[in-house]
């Protein structure tokens, strides 16, 4: 009989915060490929993900993954008003950073340098820690107000908001600073407690 | 219960209609419905199947209560309350006793071990594991690893749900209804700062008269 939780005495693991891609292997069973139902692959959203261990794990609760990813989507990728996508990506990075979710951080972080060109910013904020000075004072607000919604208890407060708004953000960008960083706390978790992430290319053995 | 029609989000941030930020919402039309049906999935699904709402409110009530906002518990307590009343009090207890600050916690990774940090890794004691039942019991373990310190999940912490009958499926929605709802609260709580934040120097985010009055109006 198969086991229900799998771990991996072997695996090659991160170090420390990375831009590189990594990959990501689960602790529970995902769906396979060939077991997806129609409702499953429907909640998957892009067909590409099929191939994807993550998604197909959550697809073990197919209404949850649906939603999870049009959220996911909207508040990331919709560009009609509000910030910018590389300030979105930012507020992902600095809240994985924050959270300690390295998986997350390096997807972000990359995606953050691609939609800028500040490969050297993100690479401060992965190696320095949240704190880092990202060199403006838009960048660094950001930063700090998805670190501040990321504490437990709940602490994001006024001067968060006028930080923002002094650095030059509308309610609009706050808004989805606000989504990107929340987001993220969802996401982290997942990634965070249902496997974990492994340096591709150099696996001992399974 | 009936599932509640109103946009949990604008009831947990005091936000009506015809608010600024209702418009401002708007805006991201996709997210705001899908934050609504993740909701309905996790806490109001058609077929919980082997998670019951008991579970899932019990849980939510104590993510609520960790995080401590008013607005959430009052909700949450109320959901709670007509599923299953007599854990109410449990939870509410084990939270005061739970109480901690996050995000912390080990780190695996070497280079990152400086950064480790310390703080209360709580799981129930033997009263409160009699009372919530072996199932909860180690979903409230669960959970307490999941809102502060999820840098330090671990294979053996889902090994710990299998032993106390969680099934995989089970592990999943549980999983996604915890991260649900830290991201649900911070929305709401960050959308009640704004919200005060603009209506001048004076609001307070969450003022306990504002929060019954939000949590009678869409109950």
């Amino acid at each position: 009989m198969t086991e229900i939780v799998t771990s991996y005495p072997e695996l090659a693991r991160p170090e420390e915060f990375t831009q590189q891609g990594l990959g990501w292997v689960p602790w529970l069973l995902p769906v396979a490929e060939e077991d997806l139902t129609d409702l499953q692959r429907d909640a998957l959203i892009e067909p590409a993900r099929t191939k994807m261990p993550y998604f197909r794990l959550l697809a073990r609760d197919p209404e949850a993954l649906r939603a999870r990813t049009l959220t996911d989507l909207d508040i990331f990728y919709n560009v009609s008003g509000g910030i910018g996508r590389a300030e979105r990506e930012l507020a992902a990075a600095a809240t994985s950073r924050h959270n300690g979710c390295v998986f997350c951080a390096s997807v972000h972080a990359a995606s953050a340098t691609r939609e800028s060109g500040r490969e050297a910013d993100i690479q401060r904020l992965l190696d320095e820690g949240t704190d880092a000075d990202l060199g403006d004072e838009t960048w660094n607000a950001v930063v700090a107000a998805s670190v501040a919604l990321a504490d437990t208890p709940l602490a994001f407060g006024a001067a968060d908001i006028a930080r923002l708004r002094a650095a030059g953000l509308d309610d609009a960008e706050i808004v989805d600073v606000i989504g990107g960083a929340a987001f993220f706390n969802w996401a982290n978790r997942l990634m965070l407690s249902l496997g974990e992430p492994e340096v591709p290319g150099r696996r001992v053995t399974r | 219960m009936s599932a509640p029609a109103a946009d949990i989000i604008d009831l947990l941030a005091g936000i009506g209609p015809a608010d600024p930020l209702a418009a401002v919402r708007d805006q991201r039309a996709q997210a705001r419905a899908n934050a609504q049906r993740s909701f309905e999935a996790l806490l109001e699904p058609t077929a919980p199947g082997t998670f019951p709402l008991a579970e899932r409110y019990a849980v939510a009530l104590f993510v609520a209560r960790l995080h401590g906002f008013d607005a959430a518990e009052a909700f949450y307590g109320d959901l709670l309350g007509d599923e299953a009343p007599e854990l109410e009090a449990v939870v509410a207890d084990a939270a005061t006793v739970a109480a901690a600050t996050g995000p912390f916690g080990g780190y695996r990774e070497p280079n990152l071990r400086g950064e480790s940090a310390e703080g209360l890794r709580w799981s129930p004691d033997t009263a409160t594991a009699q009372a919530l039942g072996e199932r909860l019991s180690a979903a409230f373990a669960h959970t307490h690893l999941l809102v502060f310190r999820p840098r330090e999940a671990r294979a053996e912490a889902l090994q710990a749900l299998v032993d106390a009958g969680w099934s995989a499926d089970d592990i999943v929605s549980l999983s996604q209804l915890v991260a649900f709802l830290t991201f649900e609260l911070r929305v709401a709580w960050g959308l009640r700062v704004l919200a005060a934040a603009s209506a001048g120097a004076t609001a307070v985010a969450s003022t306990p008269a504002a929060v019954s009055a939000a949590v009678t109006e869409g109950a």
